[in-house]
C-alpha cells in the first residue's frame, strides 16, 4: 500500500504533524548551505575579478 | 618520504583549485538528480512500516544526515591530524569548511530523531547514551567552530580548533557502539551488520539512493567553501600586494 492519492499523500497516514516537519528541518538546513556557500563562492569569485581585471598577473592562472 | 611530497604536490591550492572546478559540476549535478529519485522513493515508491506507519520516512533523512555527521567528523579529525602532524597546506582549510555543514548534519539528525522519536517510543529525547553522545557530537562541532574564530591570530584558532577535532575522534566509537554498550530506545545497527542488513530492500535501496544523494551534497558544499576561501586568501594576498 502506497500513499499516492493526493490527501493520502500530505496526511501520512495521520503522521503528517512528524514527518513533513522532518523534511522541512532537513530541507531549511541543506538549501541554506548549498545557497550560503554558493554565494560565498561567487562574492570571491567576483572580488578576486576586480582585482585581477586591474593587474593581470595575479589572475587565476598565474 | 615519496608519499608525503606527492601528497603535497596533489595538494597545492592551485591544483586543488582546477580539481574542484571540474567536479563541482558532476557532484551538484549528481547530488540533484539522486535527491529526485531519492526523495520520491522515500515518500511515494516506499511502503510504510507494518509497525510504524509513514513516520519510517522519517528514516530516509535522518540516516544519512547521521552518517554524514559521523562521516563530517571523522574528515574533521584527519584534517586537524594533517594540519597538526604533516602541515598540509590544504588541511586548515578543509577543517573549517567541514565544520559547520557537519553541525548542520548533526542538528538535522537530532531534529528528525526527535521528530521521529516521538510517534515511536512516545517522547522527542532521552538522556540514553546515544542521544547524549550525538549531542556531544554537535558540541564538538560548535566547539570548532567557535575556537577557529577565537583568536586574533588565525594560525592559533585553527591549531587550537585542530586539536578539539582529534581529541573528539573518541566520540565516534562511543556513538557506533552506544547501542551495543548500553540501554537505549534507539535501535541498534540495522544496515552495517556481520550478517547483511535487516531492513526489507523495498526501504533499503531508497535509504541507499538518499545516503548516496547526500554525500555528494557533502562533498558539493565541502568543495564549494574550500573554494571560496581559497579565493578569498588569494584575494586577501592581491590586495596586500597592492
Amino acid at each position: 500500500m502506497m500513499t499516492t492519492s493526493g490527501f493520502g499523500f500530505l496526511h501520512m497516514g495521520g503522521d503528517a504533524a512528524f514527518v513533513w516537519p522532518a523534511y522541512g528541518v532537513a530541507a531549511l538546513i541543506l538549501i541554506a548551505f548549498a545557497v550560503l556557500s554558493w554565494r560565498r563562492l561567487r562574492a570571491a569569485e567576483r572580488a578576486l575579478e576586480r582585482v585581477t581585471e586591474s593587474d593581470p598577473a595575479m589572475s587565476d592562472d598565474a | 618520504m615519496a608519499t608525503a611530497f606527492n601528497l603535497h604536490r596533489f595538494a597545492n591550492p592551485g591544483r586543488f583549485l582546477r580539481l574542484a572546478s571540474a567536479l563541482l559540476p558532476w557532484l551538484t549535478g549528481g547530488a540533484a538528480v539522486l535527491f529526485a529519485i531519492g526523495l520520491y522513493l522515500a515518500l511515494v515508491g516506499s511502503p510504510p512500516d507494518y509497525q510504524q506507519g509513514d513516520t519510517v520516512r522519517i528514516m530516509y533523512i535522518h540516516v544519512p544526515s547521521a552518517w554524514m555527521a559521523m562521516m563530517g567528523y571523522a574528515l574533521l579529525g584527519a584534517a586537524g591530524a594533517s594540519a597538526l602532524i604533516w602541515r598540509h597546506p590544504l588541511a586548515d582549510v578543509a577543517g573549517e569548511a567541514i565544520a559547520p555543514v557537519g553541525a548542520g548534519f548533526t542538528f538535522v539528525a537530532l531534529a528528525t530523531g526527535a521528530l521521529w522519536g516521538k510517534p515511536t517510543w512516545g517522547t522527542y529525547w532521552v538522556w540514553d547514551a546515544r542521544l547524549t553522545s550525538f549531542l556531544v557530537l554537535f558540541f564538538l562541532y560548535v566547539g570548532h567552530i567557535a575556537l577557529t574564530h577565537a583568536f586574533d591570530d588565525r594560525q592559533r584558532g585553527r591549531r587550537s580548533a585542530a586539536i578539539i577535532a582529534i581529541v573528539g575522534l573518541i566520540n565516534l566509537p562511543i556513538i557506533k557502539y552506544s547501542v551495543d554498550w548500553w540501554n537505549t530506545l534507539h535501535q541498534s545497527e540495522s544496515i552495517l551488520r556481520m550478517d547483511g542488513p535487516s531492513i526489507h530492500p523495498a526501504m533499503l535501496w531508497p535509504l541507499f539512493v538518499m545516503i548516496a544523494a547526500f554525500t555528494l551534497y557533502f562533498f558539493a558544499v565541502v568543495v564549494t567553501r574550500m573554494k571560496a576561501m581559497l579565493l578569498e586568501a588569494r584575494h586577501r594576498a592581491a590586495a596586500f600586494a597592492r
